[in-house]
């Protein structure tokens, strides 16, 4: 029988310890339906689900919900929005008992005396050209300013089709600003023309995100093994999709069989009863999700699967590392 | 009552490569005290399939709660021998 020990050398199985035995149960919860920008392309606004609940404003309420969510088994509070840095006092609901990774535009600096080591991810689409284009106003000049070389905040970079061979000036421009980075891919839930991913595209951005992977190994977050599921869709031979996504609301996932899943998982709307599908739009077409997140826990939650050939193994763990990283349960 | 422990461990060994579809291993072969979860890969839902196995071959039930508890085959042999002795 294949084991870890068995697969493993001395090195990768100290790796290995290092992750094995985190548990990370998170969910993920949207902090309120307002944003301060309007971006093309947003699943929150482009699926309505800025519509799905009105949000909760009795602060105290965030605090018992968080008592409760703790109660629930949850060690990692995902908090999204809208843009959650306009609601700081539900964000300290969460911070005060939890690890907790903000997302953010960055347009909003996370007062670091009153969150002095929360994870903030600050999302970057692209140039300033794609930035103004998708997004209304070059959002990096602002983010970098409020952000330049924070030890607890990274660039989550979606990548556009637009973006080919223009990945690696990006990467240059974060780590011009001390931070690090780590790359999605865009789902264009709005259709916006010329934004959809075509396979031949797919497969050059995999090269750009290797190339970069190389050239930056202490700016840019991610594996390699990522980037060939994230653009292939595929894992040990399965399609991604509705009948294999592990951030499925536990609640509202019907499937049989189940698939392997995040525990527990729960995407809550900002009104605190309501619950929404996943973790991203629920008018996506799954089998085109390009979700970051989901596919690194699509490899996370399958961890047998890989225990098949050390490099398979090594491939996990990497993936789990670069988990492990962007929510501060290892270091940089 | 003094329950086989062996006899069990064999039992729960068979179980678990059976569900969990494990290759290359017997319930002889297989070590009941490797680590089930780090060095198998074995998730709380691998073992909430097994214990639905246990519960209807044993009539116990396995509280989720002590999932994190049983990471080897022996401790799952344990487990459930004491949980028959406490209802004899």
């Amino acid at each position: 029988m294949k084991t870890v020990s068995s697969l493993l050398d001395e090195r990768w199985y100290e790796r290995y310890k290092k992750i094995s035995k985190l548990n990370i149960r998170s969910s993920i919860y949207d902090v309120t339906d307002h944003c301060n920008l309007r971006c093309k392309g947003c699943f929150f606004f482009s699926s309505d689900e800025h519509k799905a609940a009105s949000e909760e404003k009795d602060v105290s309420r965030w605090h018992a919900f968080v008592e409760q969510e703790m109660a629930r088994g949850v060690n990692l509070a995902i908090l999204i929005g809208g843009e959650p840095t306009l609601c700081l006092d539900r964000i300290e609901a969460f911070y005060q008992r939890l690890p907790t990774f903000c997302a953010t535009n960055g347009l909003i600096k996370v007062p670091r005396e009153r969150f002095p080591d929360m994870m903030v991810g600050i999302s970057l689409w692209g140039d300033k050209e794609d930035e103004v284009l998708l997004r209304g106003k070059d959002t990096f000049k602002i983010s970098s300013n409020n952000y330049a070389g924070d030890p607890h905040a990274y660039y989550l970079y979606t990548i556009t089709p637009k973006q080919l061979g223009k990945v690696e000036q990006i990467i240059k421009n974060v780590e011009g600003v001390g931070l690090k980075v780590h790359m999605q891919l865009l789902s264009n839930d709005e259709g916006v023309d010329g934004f959809s991913w075509q396979p031949e595209q797919l497969m050059d951005v995999r090269t750009e995100m290797d190339d970069v992977l190389d050239k930056y190994p202490e700016t840019v977050i991610s594996s390699k093994y990522y980037h060939e599921i994230i653009t292939s869709g595929k894992m040990l031979g399965r399609p991604f999709g509705w009948d294999e996504c592990p951030s499925v609301t536990i609640t509202h996932d019907n499937r049989t069989p189940q698939p392997k899943r995040l525990t527990n998982f729960i995407r809550w709307a900002s009104d605190l009863k309501t619950t929404h599908r996943c973790c991203t739009s629920e008018t996506r077409d799954c089998s085109t999700c390009k979700d970051g997140a989901a596919h690194m826990s699509w490899v996370m939650v399958n961890k047998r699967g890989h225990i098949r050939t050390a490099q398979d193994l090594q491939n996990w763990i990497e993936v789990y590392e670069m988990f492990a990283k962007l929510y501060q349960f290892i270091p940089w | 009552m003094e329950k086989d422990i062996s006899g069990t461990t064999l039992r729960i060994a068979q179980i678990l490569i059976d569900e969990l579809k494990l290759e290359d291993v017997t319930p002889e072969t297989f070590d009941p005290d490797l680590d089930l979860v780090d060095e198998v890969g074995v998730d709380s839902m691998d073992l909430a399939t097994v214990a639905l196995v246990l519960r209807d071959e044993y009539g116990i039930r396995i509280d989720e709660d002590d999932y994190p508890k049983l990471t080897t085959v022996r401790i799952i042999a344990e487990y459930i021998n004491n949980k028959l002795d406490s209802d004899d």
